[in-house]
């Protein structure tokens, strides 16, 4: 609550709704305590008396009755009237969202296509209608109020919740014999309940102006009870003469609902979950740099991460994703990187080329070299040239970073001609011929296709052309196979695996699997809690593991025909990022940790080809 | 008696009817199946996306309607899909522990929901009964009065294993338990799930995407593909001697340490389209070995060897 509140007045705009908006609410709540006039009672002799008269602070109407008291009395009944109708209005709305949502095929479909009939109406010829029909006054000028906008909020709410609906919470709720009531109740709409809140906060404002509205037609407040849409209405005859009558409340609306206005947008970036965690402010197009200490000097490798640190900073949180990482590639080789989620894998390979997300993603130390060129720090237009050009990435799900609304074709031209001078024929030829690299059977055809129109294993195929379509030099894979199906996983690795062989590719493959890391990488790293425990020949370290994690790790990984058995775990969690134990990070969880594992920086050692950062090896390197 | 038997279980979703003409027939995606398990069993369940493998899942639990068959749980028949029913015999923990946590539900609210809806405990028992599963998971009372976000992903699957024990079923489904999670938290979950299952004797439908985890943890394992049983056989058998060629495949594609790199099927190879099925067998357009037979009629599920079934014309030889 504090969070929403501290969010809610970090927007000046809001905050200033707010001072409004609880003034006005102050003065009209204390009506009864303050020295006014009897709002109805007239006294002809003292028509149309001006501003400031004695008195009369804000002067008299066309009947003399005082201005202030009018309006005052007049914005409570039209706030109160407002607030009501938005209730009702969310209330029902939200009822019928919920129940159309939850219950879905066909009573969603008659319960929405007559919400849509209701939305169909001109607004204000509805309320004219209900009125017509009940008849004019306030209390039915309300209702047609709240009627009109009941679809707004069955239609928001109704959207929320057939999201909701599909949720496995909800499954399990059914499975724990709750029923249909109470899971709306209980399950649906605890979670709803801010978009709610949001929606309301929106149209408070509208509401009161729709309610002004039909005052001013005659059809709501009747006289002499004063709010403010009968009060410009009956002030209309003498606009031109006695200005002040409709200046005075209309000055009152455009008040608030403005502060209203303004207070309900702040509401809803504070309490809309996706807006809170920064979507409103756009990550730079580079990762930002805040380098401490010296740059490590150039090497000849044809990419090379020297001594990487890059930081999450979140809030007062500082989470070391990348702790010092130093890894190289050289043409034609294959490095895997493995580790556990939140091992820092991801992050170090998107720093390379400044694509790690800022806010918050900052890179605090060290280097990434690019033919000895170093590309932290480089300029954006720089970075750019050698983003997909240079070093290409393939991310995990295919179906995520591929346009829904482009065709493949467009999207693979698009990724060439942004590196060459092509013309439109000539980078769909290159499409088609990038597509039939990669393997696709008629790639003439479906040079044409939506990445929805594809299996998941076709599309990674597509990711994959498009990473070689300006014939990079180096390759980043995030966990390409991880969302395939396995007889797919096996094809995409040898895919790889030839296209490397064929060009000279360099690849930093990255993943959490034993067996694609033996099939596929020269060599691999290990990387736990944000550094690299262990690095060397893949064979040399699947087959006798240095790093006690690493050995673990690998018994932890069932093999295939090995048969029914009990698994080796290992106990405890990964530690926190922010909150890193001195020493070895993997003393916790580590049965031969002693007092010097907790104790100090422990170094990456060992022969150049074989490095481990242990003071206990399992075997000697 | 079997602790759950399968009959002709099919589900077949109907397709939208087009504006002018008859509608199509509806997509099969689940075709009728037979199996059952033993009482004490874990039955692994493996095929690839697309396989039939959630949507019987969600049958076998009352969740989805099946289109035909029947489905018996300790020789009593289940009725039509009512989720409250079969919460008492049958439950379900699911692929993603934290979405099947409602985020604003504490873990208390969550746990006592099966107690109080399912067996109308008080008060007091609740408490007693919730403490004492928390203990079998391994988990701490003190993490009851918090919400699911505050979990890591193992501790999130433990509370939803937490909650399926709750309605003391006799068997439970267990739909990508791990997938979700890391490699070392993955064992850690595993090791508990058959530690309870010996505590208090229950059976196990296991179904996942994973051949070493599920040969790991089974005791047979029914392959599905397309939506119907092509094999079921031993653990320790099937993928070692696999008679069905898609067995034979998946085995051959599990990435293995120390086995050499090679895309085991012809490149280019697409998979059957479930709009529009093929006749036959549905694997025959991947299968080195088909013939017109395989194109035209499709093959039932037959005895091959001591323990093994495959639905295959010209099965593997051992």
């Amino acid at each position: 609550m504090s969070a929403f509140l501290t969010l809610l007045f970090r927007n000046r705009l809001a905050a200033l709704g707010a001072v409004v908006i609880a003034a006005i609410l102050i003065l009209v709540l204390n009506i009864p305590l303050l020295p006014l006039h009897d709002p109805d009672v007239t006294a002809t002799a003292d028509r149309f008396m001006r501003p400031f008269a004695e008195g009369h602070l804000l002067g008299t109407d066309h009947l003399g009755r005082d201005l202030l008291s009018r309006l005052l009395h007049g914005t409570r009944l039209s706030l109160a009237v407002g607030i009501a109708a938005a209730l009702i209005a969310a209330a029902i709305g939200s009822a019928i969202g919920i129940f159309a949502g939850y219950f879905g095929g066909r009573t969603d479909n008659i319960v929405m296509r007559g919400v849509d009939m209701l939305m169909a109406f001109p607004y204000i010829l509805l309320a004219l209608a209900i009125v017509a029909a009940l008849g004019p006054g306030l209390m039915n000028a309300l209702i047609a109020v709240a009627a009109v906008n009941v679809p707004f909020f069955a239609r928001n709410i109704r959207g929320i919740t057939v999201g909701l609906a599909g949720r496995e919470f909800v499954d399990a709720a059914r499975l724990a014999g709750m029923g249909h009531i109470r899971i709306v109740l209980t399950e649906l709409l605890p979670n709803v309940l801010p978009v709610i809140v949001i929606a309301m906060s929106t149209t408070v404002g509208w509401m009161i102006l729709e309610t002004a509205g039909l005052s001013f037609l005659g059809l709501g407040s009747q006289p002499p009870q004063a709010d403010l849409g009968s009060m410009l209405g009956e002030a209309r005859s003498a606009m031109i003469s006695h200005p002040h009558t409709s200046i005075v409340p209309g000055l009152m609306i455009f008040l608030i609902v403005m502060s209203i206005n303004l207070l309900g947008d702040g509401v809803r970036d504070a309490l809309d979950p996706r807006l809170r965690s920064g979507a409103l402010s756009r990550p730079r197009a580079t990762t930002l740099v805040k380098r401490h200490g010296d740059v490590p000097p150039a090497t000849d490798e044809l990419l090379a991460i020297q001594d990487l640190h890059t930081e999450f900073h979140v809030g007062k949180r500082n989470l070391r994703a990348v702790d010092g990482v130093s890894l190289a590639v050289r043409p034609g080789e294959c490095l895997g990187v493995i580790g556990e989620s939140g091992s820092g894998k991801s992050v170090t390979a998107l720093s390379v080329m400044g694509l790690v997300a800022s806010p918050p993603g900052v890179i605090t130390g060290g280097a990434a070299r690019f033919q000895g060129e170093d590309l932290i720090g480089a300029p954006y237009e720089s970075l750019r040239q050698k983003r997909g050009n240079r070093v290409a990435y393939i991310f995990q799900d295919p179906l995520s970073t591929l346009h829904p609304l482009y065709r493949v074709g467009q999207q693979l031209a698009e990724a060439i001609r942004s590196h060459n001078n092509l013309s439109n024929t000539e980078a769909r030829v290159r499409a088609i011929q990038l597509l039939n690299d990669v393997r696709i059977p008629n790639a003439k055809s479906r040079v044409d296709d939506y990445p929805h129109e594809m299996s998941g294993g076709m599309r990674q195929r597509v990711g994959i052309a498009m990473a070689l379509a300006n014939e990079p030099d180096v390759i980043i894979a995030d966990e390409p196979t991880t969302a395939l199906d396995v007889t797919v996983q096996a094809q995409i690795l040898s895919l790889l695996d030839d296209l490397r062989r064929e060009r000279g590719l360099a690849i930093i493959f990255i993943t959490h699997d034993f067996g694609v890391v033996a099939q596929l990488c020269d060599r691999v790293a290990v990387m736990y809690a944000g550094q690299i425990v262990e690095e060397g020949p893949t064979q040399a370290v699947l087959d006798a593991p240095a790093h006690p994690y690493t050995k673990r790790l690998i018994a932890c990984v069932p093999e295939l025909g090995g048969g029914r058995r009990e698994l080796a775990a290992i106990p405890g969690l990964p530690p926190v990022l922010d909150d890193l134990p001195p020493g070895c990070a993997f003393a916790p969880r580590c049965s031969k940790a002693a007092k010097r594992c907790r104790q100090g920086e422990i170094p990456l050692h060992g022969p150049a080809f074989h490095a481990v950062r242990c003071l206990f090896p399992e075997r000697a390197l | 008696m079997p602790a759950l038997k399968v009959e002709h279980l099919a589900k077949t979703y109907p397709q939208k009817r087009p504006l002018f003409g008859a509608a199509p027939p509806g997509v099969r995606a689940v075709r009728p199946m037979s199996f059952q398990v033993e009482t004490g069993e874990t039955l692994g369940v493996v095929g690839e996306s697309g396989c039939g493998k959630s949507t019987l899942a969600r049958m076998l639990v009352g969740l989805l309607e099946p289109t035909e068959g029947t489905i018996e749980v300790e020789g009593k028949a289940l009725g039509t899909a009512d989720p409250s029913e079969f919460g008492k015999l049958i439950q379900y923990v699911f692929q993603d522990p934290q979405s099947s946590l409602n985020p604003r539900k504490t873990i208390r609210q969550v746990m006592e929901a099966p107690l109080k809806r399912l067996h109308g405990m008080a008060k007091p028992a609740r408490k007693r009964r919730i403490a004492e599963i928390f203990a079998s998971v391994n988990l701490r009372e003190e993490f009851l009065d918090r919400y699911p976000h505050e979990f890591s992903g193992g501790q999130a699957q433990r509370i939803g294993i937490a909650r399926a024990l709750a309605a003391s079923p006799r068997i439970i489904i267990l739909d990508e338990p791990v997938s979700a999670l890391d490699v070392s938290v993955q064992a850690q979950v595993l090791n508990l799930l058959a530690d309870l299952k010996t505590r208090f004797g229950l059976t196990y439908l296991f179904i996942t995407h994973d051949l070493a985890v599920v040969e790991a943890v089974s005791e047979r394992i029914v392959v599905l593909y397309f939506g119907a049983v092509v094999e079921i056989g031993r653990a320790d058998r099937i993928f070692a001697s696999p008679r069905h060629p898609y067995t034979g495949l998946l085995a051959e594609s599990a990435p293995v340490v120390g086995r050499s790199l090679k895309a085991p099927e012809q490149k280019g190879i697409e998979l059957p389209d479930p709009l529009n099925p093929p006749s036959g067998c549905a694997f025959a357009g991947r299968c080195p070995r088909a013939t017109d037979l395989c194109r035209t009629r499709e093959p039932e599920l037959k005895q091959m060897g001591e323990d093994q079934l495959a639905a295959c014309h010209y099965p593997l030889e051992n």
